[in-house]
């Protein structure tokens, strides 16, 4: 099984994956570098978190005319998965491949603490090892991280059972406390529309081993080893 | 000081502008023998700026102990490094951005950090942890709200972007600091030892690139701005003040390890202050070479700048590289991969001159060992200002008398809610925390703790200082920093291994600022003898006075150490009901120079508590051995508000959120003012396991410190409960919590969008 991190000037979670991947999965990783225009084989394409040509104009507005991005969005288009994780999301919702965009958090302050997720769904390739209605703890950390959307949208994703993740308490319930920057509808995370492109703005990456705080992100990685193995049988 | 414009010919008049004194322009006619040139000129001028030249503390730094086994590095290069096993360096040192900070607070604290991450990645250590060490005035005054937000905004949006997580600091708020903030930050890298990387310039013919962002006539003289006092027209400052980009030295700190990891380079220096200048000057004469720079090849951003600008720019973001001939293609291979430029403006030479070319003609010739090696030194008359003696002597003993229950519970809570004392969580949750994947405790406990690669160690950083008890007395001051810093690593788990400091004081030729200099260096080489923690570089920051007058000398000292398991980290705060509370150490009549004294008499006076370094090392010892064995549930420290203060701490952060506790404190003919509040040294809270407790106080017995149990930690959500000296501060656990939690959004919060 093997993950492709994809990096663009800028990345700085490219490690954080990578030694999930290896250290918390015991899996193979490599690195993509953004020119390039294939991915090497890769079974699962991960869009790290930092700061993509620095964020400059938008958060992942520049990232997505790298000439790697043409490859995802084939691989996506063909089923595959790939999984955007903060700046990585942003940049699969500026590269239209999951719907609505990120926002200054309504705060308009950088956060940076642990949150709560409740997964709503554990039928996409990044939540199969959860149950839904899971609840889980792992660090967030980004200035524009918003989840924003028309209503119309809202409602389809909601309809669809495409809204993967939503910050709730430590109970489990979705408060207006429990959402920390002012997403839509206290959304996380979403599906794309054949469920193989995720994009969530909590790190999962940096919530693999126990003496980080949390293991509970190492079920997003291990979903996808699963899915995997599941598709190859 | 204009660049370019029409200027005053060549004399001591035109050297007087550019900061240089009489006497150090009758040497620079000596050195050359002739006039200088104005580039000429503009390299002393910088070279010989307090800033790049240490002239007024440099006799006082040489007194400090600088080796010891750990120390792989000392003073002298980018960064101090220090082995922590298992072939791993660590990389690390601190650097002040106070003038500038003052200026323009959000490019002034990203600069800074941009500095400070280049000195350790010039070393050829990734940056694993940024620390920031803040002063500003009072938050009831709208320009210290500013200069916090922005300092904040700025440390926070360089080291995030980057990609470098900021895991621990400290923030104090003081009136002396109202227009001359303090902004100091600290770094972590880690290095393999074999790949350590030194900035010296290897054999005569080797070939000096410029590497990174392209130079511009931004932050020109920021090296002698910085060694200025800032005036009332400091504003004007703002076009000497750099402007950082985070993501151009995200790719440039890619580019120069991956140069390093594919050993294209033989040396490395960041162009910081005084620019392509020091870095030259600097590379050759610590490899008792020269230099020859041609300044029209060096790549510019903007058209038609002089030598003089190109020499002394302080555009951020670049490097000077030396590498070996042939491999320029090489390292211009790497450099455009990332993004970034890399041009051959220069060579190194065997003659020992620095001598910079514009084309053909040569602009500046100087010698090296006199510029940089044996650059002028001053030393000063040095006399106590009788205004802190008389402070110092004022008697403190009576003002310990709490007149009932509810004066004490009240004093409590105003020290709670005081901005130095309260949490800094609304300043760290702007700072990404956990980025890399290292962090193992993050900001709010006594010092953070990261992995250390895939070893199972452990290393733990704190930064420390107390501007209060160094002005009231420089020495013990001073020394009272390091033992502190020593004992937040100690709480933490972690063997304290060495320092890295950052002097910030006012103007030296002030007879009483130069005497807190001299007496604050002495006190911290007592200290670092003590503790067995030496000094591997630093960083001094004079000048810091307005015309309201001088700082409080505030000495601060970054020190780092080593766990050799990192899972037995012992956190701060209570973990379990039912576990017993002790303090070690003794309590006596001491509230001089206290936040109690400063916040509830408002009183700044009296003698800093006594400190006895014998007695801290045995702390330091007892707490290591202790975490060690897995004894210990949680230590804390006692400092700034006493004992009341830690236990709440304690209490308000426990695991699981606010718990209650029960606990008596005593100490005979101890008033209940200084049982509660006094910052007596060598003091830490302690919680362990019931069955642990004996154990636990012989292990102290052993090492002849006084232990006492104290209490025992409550239920979740339950009462505060405090006895001493007769009376008892009762609070509910949630009350406390609320008044320490909401002390800076409560002073910040209307502030909120102001700015973006």
């Amino acid at each position: 099984m093997r993950f492709g991190i994809v990096r663009f000037p800028g990345s700085n979670c490219d490690q954080d994956c990578f030694k999930s991947v290896t250290e918390g999965l015991g899996q193979e990783a490599f690195y993509l570098w953004h020119r390039q225009t294939g991915l090497e084989g890769a079974d699962v394409i991960l869009l790290p978190g930092g700061f993509a040509y620095g964020d400059y104009l938008r958060a992942g507005a520049i990232a997505r005319f790298s000439p790697i991005m043409k490859a995802v969005e084939a691989f996506a288009r063909r089923g595959g998965p790939v999984l955007g994780i903060c700046n990585g999301f942003q940049i699969l919702c500026e590269a239209k491949l999951l719907p609505g965009a990120l926002a200054r958090n309504a705060g308009l302050r950088f956060l940076s603490h642990d949150v709560h997720l409740r997964v709503e769904r554990a039928d996409t390739p990044f939540t199969s090892a959860y149950r839904e209605g899971q609840v889980l703890r792992m660090p967030l950390s980004h200035g524009e991280g918003r989840y924003v959307a028309d209503g119309e949208t809202l409602d389809r994703l909601e309809g669809e059972g495409r809204v993967v993740f939503r910050y709730v308490d430590e109970a489990g319930r979705a408060t207006d406390e429990a959402n920390p920057n002012g997403s839509l509808r206290s959304i996380a995370g979403v599906a794309s529309e054949g469920r193989n492109v995720v994009g969530l703005m909590p790190h999962p990456d940096r919530a693999y081993d126990r003496v980080l705080g949390s293991a509970d992100g190492l079920g997003v990685f291990r979903s996808a080893l699963e899915a995997a193995a599941g598709a190859a049988s | 000081m204009t660049a370019g414009t029409a200027r005053a010919a060549m004399g001591p008049e035109l050297a007087a502008e550019h900061g240089l004194t009489g006497e150090e322009w009758e040497r620079i006619l000596e050195i050359l023998g002739r006039e200088p040139t104005l580039a000429e000129l503009g390299v002393f001028s910088a070279m010989w700026s307090e800033h790049c030249s240490y002239k007024s503390s440099r006799p006082l730094l040489r007194t400090l102990p600088t080796d010891g086994p750990a120390v792989v590095q000392g003073p002298g290069e980018n960064a101090g490094v220090v082995d922590v096993g298992e072939g791993w360096g660590l990389a690390f040192k601190i650097e002040s951005h106070n003038h500038p900070s003052a200026v323009e607070p959000y490019q002034g604290a990203a600069t800074g950090s941009g500095g400070i991450l280049r000195d350790v990645f010039t070393m050829g250590a990734r940056p694993i942890a940024l620390f920031d060490s803040l002063r500003f005035g009072s938050l009831d005054s709208p320009r210290s709200r500013y200069l916090l937000d922005g300092v904040v905004r700025g440390v926070g949006d360089y080291g995030n972007c980057v990609g470098i997580p900021t895991v621990g600091g400290e923030t104090v708020f003081d009136p002396v600091y109202e227009r001359n903030p303090l902004v100091n930050v600290m770094c972590l890298g880690l290095v393999r030892l074999d790949r350590l990387t030194r900035a010296g310039t290897g054999a005569p013919g080797n070939v000096v690139m410029a590497v990174g962002s392209r130079t511009g006539r931004d932050g020109i003289h920021g090296a002698s701005f910085a060694s200025e006092e800032l005036g009332e027209e400091t504003s004007d400052r703002r076009p000497q003040v750099q402007v950082g980009d985070p993501f151009t030295e995200k790719l440039l700190l890619e580019a120069t390890l991956e140069l390093i990891e594919r050993d294209l380079v033989v040396g490395i220096q960041d162009m910081g202050a005084a620019g392509l200048t020091s870095s030259a000057t600097e590379m050759a004469e610590r490899a008792d070479a020269g230099m020859e720079i041609d300044a029209s090849r060096v790549p510019v951003r903007e058209t038609g700048m002089t030598p003089y600008e190109i020499l002394l720019s302080e555009s951020q973001e670049r490097m000077l590289v030396v590498v070996e001939p042939g491999r320029e293609d090489d390292v211009r291979e790497v450099l455009s991969r990332w993004e970034l430029g890399a041009a051959v403006i220069g060579r190194v030479t065997g003659d020992g001159v620095f001598r910079v070319r514009d084309g053909q003609e040569v602009v500046a010739e100087i010698p090296l060992r006199p510029l940089v090696g044996e650059p002028p030194t001053c030393t000063y008359e040095a006399e106590e200002s009788e205004e802190t003696a008389r402070h110092r002597s004022v008697d403190t003993s009576e003002e310990g008398r709490l007149g009932s229950d509810g004066e004490a519970r009240e004093a409590l809570l105003t020290l709670l809610d005081s901005p130095s004392v309260a949490s800094k969580r609304w300043i760290w949750e702007q700072y990404d925390t956990t980025v890399g994947t290292n962090t193992v405790v993050r900001p709010g406990s006594d010092a953070a703790v990261l992995r250390l690669a895939d070893t199972g160690r452990g290393i733990a950083a704190t930064v420390d200082g107390n501007g209060r008890y160094v002005q009231l007395a420089p020495r013990r001051g001073a020394a009272i920093a390091v033992a502190e810093a020593a004992r937040n690593l100690a709480c933490s788990g972690a063997r304290p291994l060495a320092i890295t400091n950052c002097l910030n004081f006012g103007n030296p030729t002030r007879p009483a600022v130069y005497h807190q200099l001299r007496e604050a260096v002495a006190g911290i080489g007592e200290a670092c003898r003590a503790l067995g923690t030496p000094v591997t570089g630093g960083n001094v920051s004079l000048y810091n006075e307005t015309p309201a007058g001088p700082i409080y000398p505030t000495p601060v000292i970054g020190m780092v150490g080593v766990l050799g398991d990192v899972t037995a980290r012992v956190p701060s705060a209570f973990r379990s009901p039912g576990d017993v509370v002790l303090l070690v150490g003794t309590t006596r009549e001491e509230l001089g120079a206290s936040e109690f004294l400063a916040r509830i008499r408002g009183k700044v006076a009296g003698e800093p508590p006594a400190l006895d370094l014998e007695e801290a090392a045995r702390l330091v010892e007892l707490l290591v051995e202790a975490g060690h064995e897995g004894l210990l549930r949680s230590a804390h420290d006692v400092s700034d508000g006493g004992a009341a203060v830690a236990l709440a701490e304690c209490a308000i952060l426990a695991e699981g959120g606010p718990a209650g506790l029960d606990a008596e404190l005593e100490g005979e003919g101890v008033s209940a003012g200084a049982l509660l509040f006094g910052e007596s040294q060598s003091r830490v809270v302690l919680s362990c396991r019931p069955e642990d407790a004996g154990p636990l106080g012989e292990l102290v017995g052993r090492r002849s410190l006084p232990v006492r149990r104290i209490g025992t930690v409550g239920e979740p959500d339950g009462t505060f409960r405090l006895r001493a000296g007769g009376l008892t501060v009762t609070a509910g656990s949630r009350e406390l919590a609320a008044a320490y939690d909401a002390a800076l959004p409560r002073r910040m919060e209307h502030e909120a969008g102001l700015t973006t």
